[in-house]
């Protein structure tokens, strides 16, 4: 089990992820910008998920379960706008 | 031993006393017995409802109430049953229950949060019925709140759809507290596959609860903050769309109906090896098709919207998927009779509601096909039809299964066993109740008879006839079976820790349990069904 230390560093961490978003805010990446920032975000939830909610400490199928949710957001997502796509 | 050992749960109260004892208890026991009164308070206000409602619609025109009213109890014949009644029906009440005991645990992994969501439960519940007699008039627009009518209409639809948004923080808790606590608390080598299969349909559902949930109860707050303040998220004329609601209604709405069948699978899936002494046939394909029932449940929503004006493509995709539900669905009844098969039968009470619950499931369920398929949905859309489908599936379906699981665990609940004959006859009774009640509808449906109408073309008087003498019968069949259960609380034989001779954990303990269930943790070193 990790110790305050090992909380702070990716605290850190996240803060430096932070500052990047805001400088690649600023970079006018254009088209590239949404991409950059979504990928930033992506980056901290795994640092959230790993260590402060202890999923690097967890088995493997606790982990795959991670995924359950992403899975059923992406085909209620992709069913309705299959529906919109077609509608109009 | 000590004599706190001795006493079952009944008499270790914990902190507090009386009432207290009950509403303020994090025993999962008792939340699940608190949970099994109240769901069953609201099913008689809900029969009630329901019984006005067949009433009223014995003969064309007007007959004991107005339109207005009759639009009013239907709704809330609707929303009763459906989020107080059936959707936290088995988990909440006899789930809590037999959960931890069957996998050996002390409690659910977080009773306290299980105590919370009887209590969003109960809140929810009570500002559905405030709702009925505040503001201006009980909500009208039937259990599925459609826009655009759900905006416009001046009556109380604001405060039933908070009310029903609290009833899903509460099943969304009951459903990730058990998923955890069969991650995390069972008893020494419980193994998955030694698991038994109340169980697992049990686990398969938390899923759903914790996936579909969240979709419901953010749609309602979208429909209350487009009542409350005008935002345009259905309303076409400021950008919306009103399928939109359809769609995230659905999404939510469709799994829902396996959060409220799985459970009850579960359950005869217990009972038949039990009456049959025989092992379960296909442990496994069971216990996957009940993942694969929640998995598949996610993919057929638009199958309610054929009408709307969804995309053709969408409809046809849809239609697809919902025919493969049919599969699991089949591999669960074919391996329930081939349970039966050639094992010693003894036809006590939980095993004929079992064999009742399988014959009206198996009409509900082969009439869902008709809904299903893109041609005939069009012609059965909206009318009687649909009303008898969803009553064979979720009355004939999940609530005689509950009634099944009712009588199979109540010594175990209570301690006392309930008089066999009774039992038997109120299930005669509640049988013909139910289909001279339901069958007419399907008729009625072909014949061109839309739901939710008022008044109807005399060419249908007969058959709603039939069906309101058959409400009449269906409800005399719930008092006996009623009174039979709550007579046996008090006065029934003392029934020994396992009068069926069963073979899961739950029935190696005292009956009723004690308050940390077991006396000793149960080492498990084989299958759940230990027959032949
Ligand atoms: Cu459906």
């Amino acid at each position: 089990m990790p110790g305050p230390g090992l909380y702070f560093l990716v605290w850190l961490g996240l803060i430096a992820l932070t500052a990047l978003t805001v400088i690649a805010a600023g970079a006018g990446l254009g088209a590239y910008g949404a991409l950059t920032s979504v990928s930033i975000a992506l980056a901290k939830s795994v640092l959230i998920l790993m260590f402060f909610m202890h999923l690097k400490y967890e088995k493997t199928l606790i982990r795959a379960l991670l995924f359950l949710p992403v899975i059923t957001i992406a085909v209620i997502i992709g069913l309705t706008f299959f529906d919109i796509g077609y509608r109009y | 031993m000590t004599a706190e050992e001795d006493i079952s749960f009944y008499g270790s109260r914990g902190r507090h006393k009386g009432v207290l004892s009950w509403i303020l208890s994090t025993d999962h026991k008792r939340i699940g017995l608190l949970y099994l009164t109240s769901i069953f308070g609201f099913f008689f206000v809900a029969v009630i409802f329901g019984v006005l409602m067949r009433l009223e619609l014995i003969a064309p025109g007007r007959t004991i109430m107005s339109a207005q009213t009759y639009n009013a109890v239907f709704t809330l014949h609707g929303v009763i049953m459906i989020f107080l009644f059936i959707i936290p029906g088995i988990p909440a009440s006899l789930g809590n229950f037999i959960l931890p005991l069957q996998i050996g645990a002390k409690d659910v992994a977080f009773p306290r949060i299980n105590l919370m969501s009887w209590w969003f439960y109960i809140s929810g519940g009570t500002a559905v019925l405030v709702s009925l007699f505040t503001g201006s008039g009980p909500p009208d627009t039937g259990w599925t709140f459609y826009v655009p009518y759900s905006i416009r209409t001046g009556t109380n639809v604001t405060l039933a759809v908070f009310g029903v948004f609290l009833l899903g923080v509460s099943s969304t808790l009951t459903g990730l507290n058990f998923v955890t606590t069969v991650h995390r608390l069972r008893a020494p080598g419980m193994k998955w596959f030694r698991m038994p299969l109340f169980i697992w349909s049990l686990y398969a559902t938390g899923w759903v609860q914790i996936l579909a949930t969240p979709v419901l109860a953010i749609t309602l707050l979208l429909l209350i903050a487009e009542r409350l303040f005008g935002f345009g998220f259905f309303d076409p004329s400021k950008g919306g769309d009103p399928l939109l609601f359809e769609h995230l209604f659905w999404i939510y709405s469709h799994p829902a109906v396996y959060i409220m069948i799985l459970p009850a699978m579960g359950a005869v899936t217990e009972i038949i090896p039990v009456f049959a002494r025989r092992t379960i046939f296909g442990y496994k394909a069971i216990a996957f098709s009940s993942l694969a029932i929640a998995a598949a449940g996610y993919l057929v929503w638009g199958h309610h919207m054929f009408t709307s004006g969804m995309s053709d493509i969408s409809k046809a995709v849809f239609s697809f998927l919902t025919f493969i539900v049919a599969i699991p669905s089949g591999i669960k009844v074919f391996n329930w009779v081939a349970s039966l098969y050639k094992g010693s039968i003894e036809l006590r009470s939980p095993l004929l509601y079992t064999v009742s619950f399988i014959f009206l499931f198996s009409i509900g369920g082969l009439t869902g096909l008709v809904n299903g398929a893109l041609a005939t949905n069009i012609y059965v859309h909206g009318t009687y039809f649909i009303v008898a489908h969803f009553h064979y599936t979720m009355f004939g379906g999940t609530a005689f299964a509950f009634f099944a699981a009712l009588h199979y665990w109540f010594p175990k609940i209570t301690g006392r066993m309930y008089r066999e004959a009774p039992a038997k006859n109120a299930l005669l009774v509640l049988f013909t109740g139910f289909n001279i009640l339901y069958f007419p509808m399907f008729i009625l449906g072909i014949e061109g008879m839309p739901r939710r109408y008022y008044d109807y073309l005399p060419q249908f008087h007969r058959d709603h006839l039939i069906s309101t003498i058959g409400s009449w019968i269906l409800v005399a069949g719930l008092i006996m079976m009623f009174y039979n259960l709550i007579r046996s609380v008090f006065k029934g034989d003392t029934a020994g820790d396992n009068p069926w001779g069963g073979s899961t954990l739950e029935w190696t303990t005292s009956s009723p349990p004690p308050h940390e269930n077991f006396k000793e943790v149960p080492v498990v070193t084989g299958g759940p069904y230990k027959f032949r």
